[in-house]
């Protein structure tokens, strides 16, 4: 997650700068100017525009991305409206392959001569750069698709809420929460379209309309006697949908541990407020908890980060080869541990799959920003290491034919790069419910929710908070704990894992700002898991006295 | 469109002005061209080139705010975007924390732009790898870096008068260098507005010799340990101070500078005598601009001196409820060092840890302000003295107002980046006792 760019998104943080300066967020513009569509037949003058001036200039591959990447922040504190924000980033990105080089350049100069030069411009940088290359370019082949288009099945459009509707909503979810003990409350909504067209020299040309929605709060919960504080984030998740996913119903929710209300699908913002606001306070009397090893019952709320940093990331295969050794690091999956077909990375019940096709996920899309038509495959199968994920230019290395459709890049202004698809943890196969599991911890700690996290530049070492604790003495829930994070290492971890709940307790949770390159890029991913356990897990205590 | 003159950013605004039927109404202007080069396993992998211009409107009816942007710069195209940010204002609900814009500043001139950095050819950029590149082969080690220069101006006027102008160039390096084996990896960063001052070669050389020599690291014991802190290091974790210096989070309690009983510890000792940190916006090591996002003067600002919080950042409509002067928060930040060499620290240790750089800092309690994250690319231990060998990464948990509490001994300042933010800091390296490592890693 891009930490700073959010702080600064909320006004949450000290240095919250006013929104034209925003550098990642785009341009902020009309909601009715939102609506209006790019005509598809432009894009594809304008693209093919791009691609004769780069043959012309020796480019032996060419691929164009024209984006209209779409935002809309609404973000309320307490009773008042902080930003009502639509934001718009239109232009184009041209990459080529010259002298075995990549070169890119990127213009939002949409007149045919400025796209010329964008295009000579990424030429002169690939036969320049050739003299820094060990060894030239190797794309794995793809087919063209011709004229094709892909939709985000939503059933409806964010953009076309109106604005009141959101305000009326998000400033409800703060009276409910301070009606039942918040201090203050931010709570925001955060709409994302990116309205993408691709075409290559291959002989695609490619529309695709992607949404995302991401409904959130942030209680804090003060005493001021004390000086001390306590947060609760809400438990939704940023998922692949439309405004239906705020249309909650009750066959959408799931009762926790505890008797806590948890979300599969659908959300209910207002009721987890209200639950919330209720929770901090309950945090700031929480026992203290005392470290040491416990077994834990991770919900899906909380899983998805683990799985994120301690799956998602190491099977990166771009990290394995070493190319973001400078910045996000390497990765312990070596290739020799994939190569052996018996590396050991988790517990047999362990079964990771990348899939980017699952609806209603963030990373679900059609095709990928490279052309390549997405699909489903194992990383992980009965706890052993089997793939990675690739991108062309990689795909040669695994010995494969085909890149698996892992490229992405944030913006038209972007290079696209291997990104994670989403990884999900499979659920287990025998019928458990989270009541079953927590009947069979005799000391355990419950976590729902995320919170704090941190993982070494291989992904051995990490460490995660949570939103909610809860101590399980002898088979029962006895109370909340606070000041809890747990430490492993990423092999003893899911090798540690003795359960996983059934099909029926699967669910999402997931990001809108995995970041990852140079410079950073933003990803969405969604990360699926029913609720696991896992046995022994080193537990300390986070509280400090600053004086 | 090319990077235009104060002269024709003045014209362009007054004209967007000329078309305000609003109350108030202001004008932002941004224009940059970036380009960078990224490479990996000893080869280029990524390079690109980005142009991109944008014009914001913010347009207020009383107390509700509209904004709309364009980057389309024909008369027509000026006059519809002050529409649409007009039509905004008046859909939006009142925001009773809306305050007037800003009237007419004095800003002094800035220190930011250098010629030769807007000027970077593509072969002097591939120049600077190759040389970065060079080192790393010749040293039978894998280099990875990233090579970035923007070249940029930002504007602003309003309806008040008030007229900014800033332009602005900068050239951040990082390289990692990793043992063919990877079993030692290296790091070193640099961040200047002149590019004449960017030695690539010596900068990898620094990180060659790190990986070289931090092959074959041995597992010590996690625990507290005395270390010093290189200004990579030093910058990732002063940094979760420096951007949390915002007075309404103190003052509403929910800050490691809220006070118990209520208030701010704004006026309190928090930290060690030799702390003094402020910003600078014409120091010139790290210039920055004269001017926030807002308008408001970016001026000389102390922010701890002698350990003391002296002041805290405001947002315009928290300082007038207040009643107090609305000091932004800063764009960099300087921290005083003493006169010693990162060698000479280390000389003058008996048993420590030296830590090149810290990576995925992250936030554990904003209470105490406790951070977690790793050791990076170059651990060692330091006994009688001298650097004995490399030791295995550690996990910490440690506060930077705790540790800013333990310090033993600053060193002399330079100016680094910070890996999480890619800001430019000017700060000493740190020696700290009792420096909190809570478990090992194995990651290299």
């Amino acid at each position: 997650m891009k930490r700073r760019d959010f702080i600064y998104l909320t006004g949450m943080g000290a240095a919250a700068s006013m929104l034209p300066g925003l550098p990642v967020m785009g341009n902020p513009i009309d909601p009715a100017q939102a609506l209006e569509r790019v005509d598809v037949g432009l894009k594809k003058q304008l693209a093919d525009v791009a691609l004769n001036a780069a043959r012309s200039k020796g480019a032996t591959y060419t691929d164009v991305r024209i984006g209209r990447y779409l935002n809309q922040f609404v973000v309320t504190r307490e009773s008042n409206v902080q930003n009502i924000v639509n934001t718009e980033s239109y232009g184009l990105g041209i990459r080529v392959i010259s002298n075995g080089s990549w070169g890119f350049a990127a213009t939002d100069k949409m007149d045919k001569d400025s796209i010329a030069k964008a295009a000579e411009t990424a030429v002169a940088i690939a036969k320049e750069n050739s003299r820094l290359l060990t060894e030239p370019v190797q794309l794995a082949p793809q087919k063209g698709y011709g004229e094709v288009s892909w939709k985000t099945p939503i059933e409806k459009n964010g953009f076309e809420v109106p604005i009141k509707e959101k305000v009326d909503l998000l400033l409800g979810v703060n009276d409910a929460a301070i009606k039942s003990g918040a201090n203050y409350i931010t709570s925001l909504l955060f709409l994302i379209n990116e309205q993408k067209y691709f075409a290559s020299t291959d002989g695609s040309y490619i529309d695709q309309d992607a949404h995302r929605i991401w409904p959130a709060f942030f209680i804090t919960k003060i005493d001021a006697a004390t000086g001390k504080f306590e947060t609760r984030n809400t438990l939704s998740a940023p998922m692949g949908m439309g405004y239906e996913y705020l249309n909650h119903r009750p066959q959408d929710k799931i009762t926790g541990g505890g008797g806590i209300t948890l979300y599969k699908g659908r959300y209910d913002m207002l009721e987890d407020a209200k639950a919330g606001g209720a929770q901090a306070g309950e945090k700031l009397k929480a026992k203290s908890v005392e470290p040491g090893k416990y077994d834990l019952i991770l919900d899906p709320s909380h899983l998805w980060l683990t799985i994120h940093e301690s799956v998602g990331h190491p099977t990166e295969l771009d990290r394995v080869l070493g190319y973001e050794a400078n910045f996000a690091g390497t990765s312990f999956l070596t290739l020799d541990k994939w190569e052996s077909k018996k590396f050991n990375f988790g517990s047999k019940i362990v079964n990771f799959v990348a899939d980017k096709t699952q609806v209603g996920s963030l990373g679900a899309i059609g095709y990928d920003d490279e052309g390549v038509g997405c699909g489903k495959w194992d990383l992980i199968k009965d706890g052993i290491l089997v793939n990675y994920q690739t991108i062309r230019d990689q795909a040669h290395i695994l010995g494969l034919k085909a890149s698996q459709g892992c490229c992405y890049a944030d913006n038209w202004s972007s290079v696209q790069f291997q990104r994670m698809p989403n990884v999900s943890l499979q659920p287990g196969k025998e019928k458990k419910n989270i009541d079953d599991m927590i009947k069979g911890v005799e000391k355990g700690i419950y976590i729902i929710g995320d919170g704090s996290f941190s993982i070494d530049q291989q992904r051995y070492n990490f460490q995660f908070g949570g939103q909610l604790f809860y101590e399980i003495k002898n088979g029962k829930i006895v109370g909340m704990l606070r000041d809890v994070v747990y430490q492993a290492n990423t092999q003893e971890f899911w090798n540690s894992c003795v359960e996983i709940a059934d099909s029926n307790d699967y669910r999402l949770g997931g990001a809108f700002g995995d970041g990852k390159g140079q410079p950073p890029q933003s990803n969405s991913v969604s990360h699926g898991s029913s609720t696991a356990r896992f046995n022994g897990i080193n537990v300390i205590n986070t509280a400090r006295n600053i004086g | 469109m090319a990077l235009l003159t104060k002269e024709e950013v003045q014209a362009l605004l007054k004209k967007v002005l000329s078309y305000s039927k609003a109350d108030e109404c202001e004008v932002n202007l941004n224009g940059t061209d970036s380009a960078n080069i990224r490479y990996a396993r000893n080869s280029v992998s990524t390079s690109a080139k980005v142009s991109q211009t944008q014009l914001a409107v913010s347009s207020a009816f009383g107390k509700k705010l509209g904004i709309a942007t364009i980057n389309e710069f024909d008369d027509a195209s000026l006059e519809k975007v002050v529409r649409r940010s007009e039509e905004l204002a008046q859909l939006a609900p009142e925001n009773p924390e809306h305050v007037s814009f800003l009237g007419p500043q004095k800003y002094d001139e800035a220190i930011t732009y250098v010629p030769e950095t807007a000027n970077i050819t593509p072969r002097l950029r591939s120049d600077l790898v190759a040389e970065s590149l060079k080192v790393a082969r010749d040293g039978k080690a894998v280099a990875a870096g990233f090579l970035e220069d923007n070249n940029g101006y930002s504007a602003m006027m309003n309806s008040k008068g008030l007229f900014a102008y800033n332009t602005s160039t900068n050239t951040n390096f990082s390289i990692t260098v990793r043992t063919e084996d990877g079993r030692g990896s290296g790091y070193a960063t640099r961040g200047y507005n002149d590019v004449r001052k960017l030695d690539t070669k010596r900068a990898t050389q620094i990180a060659t010799e790190k990986a070289l020599k931090s092959a074959d690291a041995k597992a010590i014991e996690p625990g507290k340990y005395t270390v010093i802190l290189e200004p990579a290091a030093v910058a990732v974790l002063l940094e979760n101070v420096f951007f949390r210096l915002d007075a309404r989070q103190a003052d509403e309690g929910r800050s490691f500078l809220s006070k118990a009983g209520g208030g701010s510890r704004l006026g309190e000792k928090l930290v060690d005598e030799r702390v003094n940190i402020y910003s600078d916006p014409l120091n010139p090591e790290l210039p920055t601009s004269t001017w926030s996002g807002d308008g408001r003067p970016q001026e000389k600002v102390s922010w701890i001196e002698k350990g003391v919080i002296k002041n805290l950042s405001y947002s315009r409509y928290w300082a007038e409820k207040k009643g107090v002067k609305a000091v932004p928060g800063p764009d960099a930040a300087i921290m005083e060092g003493g006169t010693k060499s990162l060698e000479e620290l280390i000389a003058g240790t008996k048993k420590g840890v030296l830590v090149t750089r810290l990576w995925y800092i992250r936030d554990v309690d904003p209470q105490s302000l406790l951070l977690t994250g790793l050791t990076r690319d170059g651990t060692f231990y330091i006994e009688n003295g001298k650097i004995q060998y490399p030791i295995k990464n550690f996990r910490f948990n440690e506060s930077p107002i705790i540790m800013l509490n333990n310090l033993e001994e600053l060193g002399k300042v330079e100016r680094t980046v910070s890996v999480e933010s890619n800001q430019n800091y000017l700060l000493p390296p740190l020696k700290v006792r009792d420096f909190t490592f809570s478990s090992l890693s194995d990651a290299v």
